[in-house]
């Protein structure tokens, strides 16, 4: 099929699809008028049956709890999947590598990765401490606030990359060993689950806040288990994405390292 | 306007995937589909959204003001966390594509190798 025999099909199938949404859009509530029973239905019950402010983290860890247990393993999977793809790659990259040395040793010096500017150096050690600092509020106040394990992990994760953008690889990988991330990412998504279970255990519903919820609405003790799993999930996220960017950085030396 | 902003989402589909099928770069063709999927944002919060709403925090708004839906909301987060799981997928794919074949075109990607 020639590009422009493809772009004709597009153009059906598009003014096709663009027919259907605009249909299904026709029943739906105009905008600003949505009619949803169950945003304000929990909006008026969060407080007195969770102590959770944030209605948002609310309906994520404790009334969607259980979706969002998939949500997690979603990232999970994805993680465990790119060191899947990337594993096998790296094998025949090293061998490249070697191939490449013993051929032709003065091509090392053409390999040399330009050094990081200083000033790139510095603007994100200094970012280090406040991004660790901002992730790890947003991880343990999602009861509160528009923050929650899912946003905070991915800012924590990126205290990490700043370290690597600072031209410290070999830091970066030191303080993020691999052996540590797996177990971190394990015990966040393994925790989720626990938490669940453990109010299977007491006879209570799956996911069950068995917690007690503290007396002041939105305080970083109150709405048991959604503040419990919030972090766990922070945890989760954090080492999720520091290994995955990680496997794409590995992937990046290798590259340098073995082709040009 | 009351159907203003659902025109927006069919049009981020329609133009995204346009770019999905006429990319010549795989890494490029990824982030067509990000921006298929970045019209499921507007669609949720589109949808949730009540004129005069404030947002679903309940600090220092009664529990029965005028709020958008916080449930939409908190879809549009697994939303969110999806994308960037397939986003991670597909660039290891496309790591490994380029590394098999030496092109990211998806053109020339043609013949299945074992």
């Amino acid at each position: 099929m020639t590009p422009r025999q493809r772009l004709c099909l597009f153009a059906v199938a598009a003014a096709g699809l663009a027919a259907c949404y605009l249909w299904a859009f026709a029943g739906l509530p105009g905008f600003g008028s949505y009619p949803g029973p169950y945003g304000p239905a929990i909006m008026s019950r969060v407080i007195a049956q969770t102590n959770a402010t944030g209605a948002v983290s609310a309906i994520n860890f404790e009334y969607r709890g259980f979706d969002t247990v998939g949500e997690e393993f979603i990232l999970f999977t994805a993680a465990a999947g790119m060191s899947v793809v990337l594993r096998r790659l790296r094998g025949e990259h090293e061998e490249g590598a070697r191939e490449g040395q013993s051929s032709a040793p003065g091509a090392a010096a053409s390999r040399q990765v330009p050094a990081t500017s200083s000033s790139v150096r510095v603007v994100s050690l200094l970012l280090v401490g406040p991004t660790a600092v901002i992730g790890w509020w947003l991880a343990t106040h999602a009861q509160a606030n528009p923050s929650g394990g899912f946003q905070g992990g991915v800012i924590l994760a990126t205290a990490f990359f700043l370290i690597y953008l600072s031209g410290e690889f070999l830091a970066f990988r030191r303080l993020s060993p691999v052996a540590l991330l797996d177990v971190a990412e394990a015990v966040g998504a393994g925790g989720f689950v626990a938490v669940g279970v453990t109010a299977l255990g007491m006879s209570l519903p799956y996911l069950y806040n068995y917690l007690p919820l503290g007396t002041i609405p939105g305080a970083v003790s109150s709405s048991g288990t959604i503040a419990l799993i919030s972090f766990l999930v922070g945890i989760e996220v954090a080492a999720a994405f520091v290994l995955i960017i990680g496997e794409l950085l590995d992937q990046s030396l290798l590259r340098r390292e073995g082709s040009s | 306007m009351q159907v203003f902003p659902f025109l927006v989402v069919a049009w981020i589909v329609i133009v995204g995937l346009y770019g999905v099928i006429t990319s010549r770069d795989l890494i490029h063709q990824i982030v067509c589909l990000i921006v298929v999927q970045s019209s499921t944002y507007v669609l949720l919060l589109g949808v949730g959204y009540v004129t005069g709403g404030v947002a679903p925090y309940l600090f220092d708004i009664s529990p029965h003001a005028k709020a958008v839906d916080p449930v939409v909301q908190a879809l549009a987060l697994t939303d969110v966390v999806v994308e960037a799981a397939v986003t991670a997928l597909l660039l290891s794919l496309a790591i490994q594509a380029h590394k098999r074949f030496g092109t990211l075109d998806p053109h020339e990607l043609v013949e299945l190798r074992g």
